[in-house]
């Protein structure tokens, strides 16, 4: 501040001169296009460094970030017994044994239509979420900002705020800088691989594989997973960061179809604000006294942004619904004594009634989030219902490339190849009979050569038992090229699992 | 590339100089390190032309100095895959045939390999899934067996051969009944016998000639093909009384086999395979449709 009172009521240091990434494009690019200089495709990236803020934001991120990261890693600690011979860990993808365990839930390879169903819930709730509040996703839940979140605070800790982090990058090497540096990098690898080996316990079992890993006794496999997402952890959330959303990422490219003008965006009051000028000592602001806006342009919004954006140019890609400028500017608000929340989560509807002067409104329910509401439901529900009936057992049945063969006797007989899954954690035993054909008897392989009405077959525990038969029937019975007919497999309590089939044939003429 | 840049009139934004009936398009730079990326991956693949095989010449390739082969490397993982085999085959060796039979493992493994062998040395003749092709080659799907059903006489069969040089071959001869001057039977005759022998499947469209072909019958073709067309399977001779031929089952065919017999042959695989394989086989056939 100045002892003239000229200069403006705050005085962040070398924070003064703020300038969003979109300016500090503009200015490369301006000193590009100058003459007879040749037309640059490439721009170096221009890189942010936010400041440190506190508000009601904030608190939200950091609850957001302990929650998610609490759960991410200590997840695969959570026993679940399923008794002996089954994993305990509570969630685990099993792919060597191809199967999947969610606590009471445990799924076979052919039943990853679950997988699909949660994944449409993922998809119509970020929708649901984007056309109600906006990126919210984006702002609080998604990895890339979680962990980006992570690795900038650690980065604040080690290397300073905003200003000092400038400097910093701005000082020749020297020991303190590269002692900073260090320390920090050495900070986000050894975070990046916590990342990468917690990713790895979702996989195999947690304790097993923790002792395995530092005793040299894992699988290749283990150890290149746990270098490959400590490497990306390390490239995206250290480097990369907000480029991942600004490059390559898909979804602010389509966001804007979920939104619509009452969805729940940061907005910057822009009748409000503007015209935008610093205050200067002494001075008071409101829209019916002065000419000036609320807006103080103290840029402490894009000072805070972690994609560098200066949020009162209106919604843009880069914006990933943070709220840490509404913090910021609230802050700011506050010490210069005018309302808060001049930025905002509001409305294009809110924005437009309130220079109109009439009566502000909220609109949650319309067509698009109670269509998404309702495919949520409808999907959740149908998950429900097929995990409430999913059988504990079931019969495949596969038909020999031979159509038919005619026996000595005259009898046709036809050949399959039979799976018998059994998905309880018990050894069972099973009647197996076929229907449909009057006569049919079953030759089971292996165990007689002598047809039967009813065979017996078994399956070990949460496994499958294979056999091959062959169905005899007397021709007269064959009316056709092909009979339908049914494997009925009755367990010992009486539950039954069907599979429906066909029994091949001589053409009528021929017999 | 343009060697200036203008700006657009309604955004100020550098545009790259393209146009197109009015339209321009706009210089959005990428980040630089995007273009390190393209370097890098340049950069890599030299590395990889060097570390792996790579340029194809006139008398081979280029080797690459760590001396990779996929060639090598899937011997290496075809003979990993035997050695975990191996206890199977050991299994498959130190077991009967009906011991494997009534072992699930072994005989999952033995169904598996059979079907394998089968395919590579079966089924030109039997057909896939062993069901035959015209002209003598047996279906092994059916009920209806020359030399025995059970897996003993189906494993000494594949092991032996049938007509084959081996001791222990299946062997037999059906003699010609005509076609010579000398010949045991006419024609007039050879036909009789014919009708009999449909007959004996309830198929005769003269009664008369059958009748006449009875004795006939009693006295060249009986003591193989039994009184009844039953048939012999120490002999090998089909039976004649059902519905499943080996070739032409009408009366020309009959005929035309009396007459001048045709007889088939297989190799004794005990040669060209080794002792599981065989065993797999026999395991396998046996399981087709018709095993007893």
């Amino acid at each position: 501040m100045s002892p003239d009172g000229s200069a403006t009521v705050h005085d962040y240091g070398d924070d003064a001169d703020v300038r969003s990434v979109r300016e500090q494009k503009a200015d490369a690019r301006a000193g590009a296009a100058a003459p007879a200089r040749p037309l640059n495709l490439y721009a170096r990236r221009v890189q942010v460094y936010p400041r440190k803020v506190r508000g009601r934001f904030r608190s939200l991120k950091w609850a957001a970030l302990l929650g998610l990261l609490g759960l991410y890693y200590i997840l695969p600690w959570v026993r679940w017994d399923r008794g002996p011979g089954a994993p305990d860990q509570a969630v685990l993808v099993d792919l060597n044994h191809e199967r999947g365990y969610f606590f009471f839930i445990e799924i076979w390879p052919q039943e990853v239509y679950y997988l699909t169903g949660i994944l449409v819930l993922a998809a119509v709730g970020l929708f649901l979420a984007t056309s109600l509040a906006g990126r919210v996703w984006c702002g609080y839940a998604c990895p890339q900002t979680v962990w980006t979140d992570l690795f900038m605070w650690v980065e604040r800790q080690i290397e300073g705020d905003r200003s000092a982090r400038i400097r910093l990058d701005k000082q020749p090497l020297s020991a303190g800088k590269v002692g900073r540096k260090t320390a920090k990098h050495a900070a986000w690898l050894a975070i990046a691989f916590l990342t990468g080996g917690a990713w790895i316990m979702y996989f195999v079992d947690a304790p097993t594989v923790v002792g395995d890993f530092f005793t040299g006794a894992a699988s290749e496999t283990t150890y290149f997973f746990v270098g490959l997402f400590t490497a990306t952890t390390y490239l995206l959330a250290g480097m990369a960061r907000e480029q991942v959303c600004t490059y390559m990422c898909p979804w602010p490219r389509f966001q804007a179809a979920m939104l619509d003008e009452d969805s729940l965006v940061v907005t910057y009051n822009r009748y409000r604000g503007e015209p935008r000028g610093p205050i200067r000592k002494g001075e008071t602001r409101n829209r019916t006294g002065g000419d000036a806006g609320h807006c103080i342009d103290c840029k402490q919004c894009v000072a805070v942004c972690p994609t560098g954006i200066d949020i009162r140019d209106g919604l843009q890609l880069e914006c990933i619904g943070c709220g840490l400028c509404v913090d910021s500017c609230n802050e700011i608000m506050a010490k210069v004594g005018l309302p808060p929340n001049l930025i905002a989560f509001d409305t294009e509807r809110r924005m437009a009634q309130q220079a109109a002067k009439q009566p502000l409104t909220y609109r949650l329910i319309r067509p698009r989030t109670v269509l998404y509401f309702f495919l949520m439901l409808g999907v959740a529900g149908l998950m429900v219902f097929a995990l409430a009936t999913r059988d504990d057992r079931s019969v495949n049945v596969l038909h020999d490339r031979t159509l038919f063969v005619r026996l000595s006797s005259g009898a046709i007989q036809n050949s399959y190849d039979v799976k018998v899954l059994n998905k309880a954690r018990t050894a069972r035993r099973f009647d197996l009979t076929v229907e449909g054909l009057p006569g049919a008897k079953i030759v089971l392989v292996g165990r007689s050569t002598e047809p039967a009405a009813r065979v017996v077959v078994s399956a070990p525990p949460d496994g499958l038992g294979e056999y091959r038969l062959h169905v005899r029937a007397p021709a007269a019975g064959v009316t056709g090229e092909e009979t339908k007919i049914r494997f009925v497999v009755t367990g010992e309590d009486g539950g039954t699992a069907v599979r429906e089939t066909t029994f091949r044939g001589p053409k009528a003429q021929s017999r | 590339m343009p060697s200036k840049s203008e700006k657009d009139l309604y955004t100020g934004q550098a545009t790259t100089g393209h146009e197109w009936d009015g339209i321009e398009e706009l210089n959005t730079p990428l980040p630089r390190w995007w273009l390190w990326v393209l370097y890098a991956t340049i950069a890599w693949s030299v590395v990889y032309f060097i570390l792996y095989p790579a340029i194809p010449g006139w008398s081979g390739y280029t080797k690459g100095v760590l001396g990779y082969s996929s060639r090598v490397e899937i011997e290496e993982k075809i003979a990993a895959a035997r050695a975990a085999q191996g206890k199977f085959r050991d299994g498959i060796r130190d077991s009967s045939l009906s011991e494997i039979r009534t072992d699930d493992r072994l005989l999952r493994f033995a169904l598996a390999g059979g079907k394998a062998a089968f395919a590579d040395n079966c089924a030109p003749c039997h057909g896939v899934g062993g069901t035959g092709n015209p002209g003598g080659y047996p279906s092994l799907a059916d009920d209806d067996w020359l030399w025995g059903g059970g897996l003993a006489e189906i494993h000494a069969t594949i092991r032996h051969g049938v007509r084959t040089e081996d001791d222990d071959a299946r062997v037999s001869e059906m003699p010609a009944f005509g076609g010579e001057e000398d010949a045991q039977l006419t024609p007039e005759q050879i036909g009789d016998v014919a009708e009999f022998v449909l007959s004996l499947g309830k198929r005769a469209t003269d009664g008369a000639a059958a009748a006449r072909g009875a004795p006939l019958y009693k006295e060249h073709c009986a003591s193989c093909h039994g009184e009844t067309g039953q048939g012999d399977r120490e002999q090998g001779a089909p039976r004649l009384s059902d519905a499943i031929w080996l070739r032409d089952g009408s009366k020309a065919g009959i005929v035309a086999q009396i007459t001048r017999p045709n007889m088939g042959a297989m190799p004794a695989w005990r040669t060209r395979l080794d002792a599981e394989t065989i065993k797999m086989l026999a395991v396998y056939v046996h399981a087709l449709g018709g095993g007893e």
